[in-house]
């Protein structure tokens, strides 16, 4: 048993360090490290600047352009990158889009999409939730009916995650309202945005941001050879993509970054007439962070190293354990950078938009961008099979109730 | 990284596994606890023919040269059935020292005996006033007149297993004074020499501890462990061991209830239905598996930072595993408890036991909030 690195893993850890330090854009590191999200240039760019030294398909096999990897590779990476802090390779085209693709898409899809998909040239969403289908997926209603070279899609998909900036959605659909059980009779499709009869609408969410969206079909026509996997049986695609090895799911770097930076905050703000950094209390709470990570940092190991050495690739249910505590500390970090923040994290302003006029700051930036921060990770433990899902697959994958 | 067992690891595991499960069925662990030693020096024999009280002790002195994560396992064995042989007392700390710190005729004279089960240890460092804190050490060491020994003066409480044991690890100020980190030693103590008077008594877990005085005892200059007024390292050294032990121990006993819990769940009716169909005690049961695992992780750490070289980095990954650990058993024990019920409350079932040894242990060598305030003021 050992926790180190080996001396390989150590070295690449400094090369994946040293390749973000080198080449992330000055100006979208700092932006970031002031806790704005990521904007869509910002994602482009970092995606194809990662495309290019053939890190952005980090999960895929060398064959379709991934860098061939081992699980504690991709740990590290995943580690490095959210640390610097940097945008996030998008996960629809890389975590879900590329593997389902790889597993059961046609050469000619293969080909079609998945330079296109690690490049960021089309940027993919997805198509699962509906108003009545949220962790019950299985009951979606969306209809597609096969009319000669055509499925025409009919119905609702919402929380669709930046649909509006999307060019393509993968998209589950009822093919066979009369299957036995609801899990039959379900289809995957891919279905380019820019087909008339889609209409993407905005849903505003608590941090103010659109992020949200809300996506109509209405008599979309979906080219048959748009279908991934056999039809009727879009299910075990979906369950494929959502089972998917997790390697990132904890997202632990972006704890220890916040966590590093409300402690750099926590020198510059008072309590009670001396640094809040000198404060018992809040030196305890960091404290009780620090432990939370480390104990989930090993757990991750495990997993991922025992994910390198197992043969058949499934998922192991401890990420379920990984997405618990992982989202746990994304919002219990985030909770921490805003009280350090304080009054001045509750103010609604954009110094963005105000310098554009050459206003002069009027508060601190990082603080007024800690709360939409912290209002957007309410949706950590509800996202990805919401925390209460994850306790359902502990019980059935490993408890036996 | 790697996380998996050795061969010899797994079939010690196995092998312990297998003699566990013949003698600590929970019949036979209560007919133990009502003898009057309270553990069984037949199994003592038989984990010595094992090479288990040797398997911390380098070959050279008739042990099985085995680290921190052999420890932990075996501990683990240990606190799913249980186990209240002397083993943390005498192979963990009383060994832990003398290996660190003893002289070559010290090591030559102990440890075989050790390994071999004929002679057990207690350590016994802290104080009544101490609470936790190492350095607060009033028993005093003095040089005894004429020369060439010293005399000791002063009281040790809970000490475990203490009354039974043959020698004790004792530390005392040769110099300096109350909560000084330095004018500490080590003396190796014959328990029943002239002065030392011990009066044992049970733990709420049913193991044995004593306090401890000592009266003018008399011992020679060779009963000196390690340097004279810098014994602190050493005591530190072993009390991490004892962290990393008990942690293993822990997740034994978490394993345990655990387990327990999942088949009372499966088993009890009420309203005509398992009461495992209710989805509130499924997630408790799904987060005592995630205290579990987050525990289990933390017991790792703690196992493989006992020898690191960095005493800074040692000591602040050790504190963090017994947080880690602390928090994990105590929400583990509670809950299985409560998901028992009634029966859970009962002397006449295990997981009330397994309850009250997880509970002694976060209160041995720094509980949860001393570990983590020691983390606090680490914060920056």
């Amino acid at each position: 048993m050992d926790l180190r690195f080996t001396p390989e893993e150590l070295a690449f850890r400094e090369e994946v360090r040293g390749f973000i330090r080198d080449n992330l854009p000055r100006e979208i590191r700092e932006r970031m490290r002031l806790g704005h999200p990521a904007r869509k240039q910002d994602i482009v760019a970092w995606q194809r600047i990662l495309n290019a030294r053939g890190w952005a398909a980090y999960s895929w096999p060398q064959e379709w352009g991934g860098p061939g990897w081992t699980a504690v590779q991709k740990m590290i990476f995943l580690e490095e990158n959210l640390a610097a802090p940097a945008p996030e390779v998008s996960s629809f085209n890389i975590t879900m889009l590329g593997p389902v693709l790889i597993q059961f898409g046609t050469e000619e899809q293969k080909r079609r999409y998945l330079p296109r998909a690690a490049n960021l040239d089309d940027w993919w969403c997805q198509g699962f939730s509906e108003p009545g289908s949220g962790s019950d997926l299985a009951s979606l209603k969306t209809r597609a009916v096969k009319e000669g070279g055509h499925y025409v899609v009919n119905g609702q998909k919402i929380w669709t995650s930046t649909a509006h900036n999307a060019d393509w959605c993968f998209l589950l659909v009822r093919t066979d309202p009369k299957a036995p059980k609801q899990q039959q009779g379900i289809s995957f499709l891919l279905v380019d945005l820019r087909t008339p009869g889609v209409e993407v609408r905005p849903i505003i969410s608590i941090d103010g941001s659109h992020h949200l969206n809300e996506v109509f079909f209405t008599d979309v026509r979906v080219p048959v050879e748009n279908l991934v996997g056999e039809e009727n049986r879009g299910w075990s695609v979906a369950k494929y993509l959502l089972g998917n090895e997790r390697t990132g799911i904890a997202r632990l770097g972006k704890s220890k970054e916040r966590t590093r930076f409300a402690l750099e905050k926590a020198r510059e703000v008072n309590m009670n007439g001396k640094p809040l950094i000198e404060d018992r209390g809040f030196r305890t709470r960091v404290a009780q962070i620090e432990v939370d990570m480390k104990a989930l940092e090993i757990t991750q190991a495990r997993v991922v190293s025992a994910y390198d050495k197992s043969q058949d690739g499934r998922p192991d249910p401890l990420s379920s354990v990984l997405k618990i505590k992982g989202t746990e500390l994304l919002q219990g970090t985030s909770e921490l950078l805003m009280d350090v923040g304080g009054p001045q994290a509750m103010p609604v302003w954009q110094q963005e938009l105000a310098a554009l006029t050459n206003e002069p700051a009027l508060l601190p930036e990082w603080a007024v961008q800690a709360t939409p921060a912290y209002l957007m990770l309410r949706a950590a433990s509800i996202y990805g099979g919401t925390n209460e899902i994850q306790k359902n697959i502990l019980n059935k994958a490993v408890l036996g109730l | 990284m790697d996380f998996d067992l050795t061969q010899d690891q797994r079939l010690m595991v196995e092998s312990v596994g297998r003699l566990l499960a013949d003698t600590y069925a929970f019949e036979q662990r209560k007919a133990l606890l009502k003898t009057e030693q309270g553990w069984s020096p037949a199994l003592w024999a038989q984990y010595a023919e094992l090479g288990l009280l040797g398997l911390p002790i380098a070959e050279e002195h008739g042990g099985f040269g085995g680290g921190a994560v052999e420890v932990m396992l075996l501990m683990q064995e240990f606190g799913r059935h249980l186990v209240l042989e002397p083993y943390l007392a005498t192979v963990v700390l009383g060994a832990g020292a003398i290996r660190l710190a003893g002289s070559p005729a010290q090591q030559g004279e102990i440890l075989p005996a050790i390994a071999a089960g004929t002679t057990r240890l207690g350590f016994a460092h802290y104080e009544r006033q101490a609470r936790y804190d190492m350095t607060d050490v009033m028993t005093t060491a003095t040089g005894a007149p004429g020369g060439g020994g010293f005399v000791l003066e002063g009281a040790k409480s809970v000490v475990l297993h203490g009354a039974s044991a043959d020698a004790l690890v004792v530390s005392a100020r040769t110099a300096g004074s109350r909560h000084e980190a330095a004018g500490l030693s080590l003396f190796l103590v014959d328990a029943n020499a002239p002065g030392v008077t011990r009066r044992g008594y049970r733990l709420r877990d049913g193991t044995e501890a004593a306090e401890i005085a000592l009266a003018a005892v008399k011992v020679p200059g060779h009963a000196l462990v390690g340097e004279k007024d810098n014994a602190l390292p050493v005591i530190e050294r072993v009390v991490q061991a004892g962290i990393a032990a008990t942690a293993g121990e822990v997740v034994g006993a978490m394993e345990a209830m655990q387990a327990m819990t999942l088949d009372y769940l499966k088993t009890r009716q009420q309203f005509g239905r398992p009461i495992g169909d209710n989805q509130a005690l499924q997630h408790r049961a799904a987060e005592m598996m995630v205290a579990l695992e987050q525990g289990r992780s933390m017991a790792m750490l703690a196992s493989m930072m006992v020898d690191e070289p960095d005493a800074a980095d040692r000591a602040r990954n050790i504190s963090m595993a017994k947080v880690g650990v602390g928090q994990s058993g105590r929400f583990v024990s509670q809950n299985a408890v409560q998901l028992h019920g009634g029966i859970g409350m009962t002397e006449e079932y295990a997981v009330g036991h397994f309850f009250r040894r997880v509970m002694v242990i976060e209160h041995m060598f720094g509980d949860t909030a001393y570990h983590l305030d020691r983390l606090a003021d680490g914060v920056a």
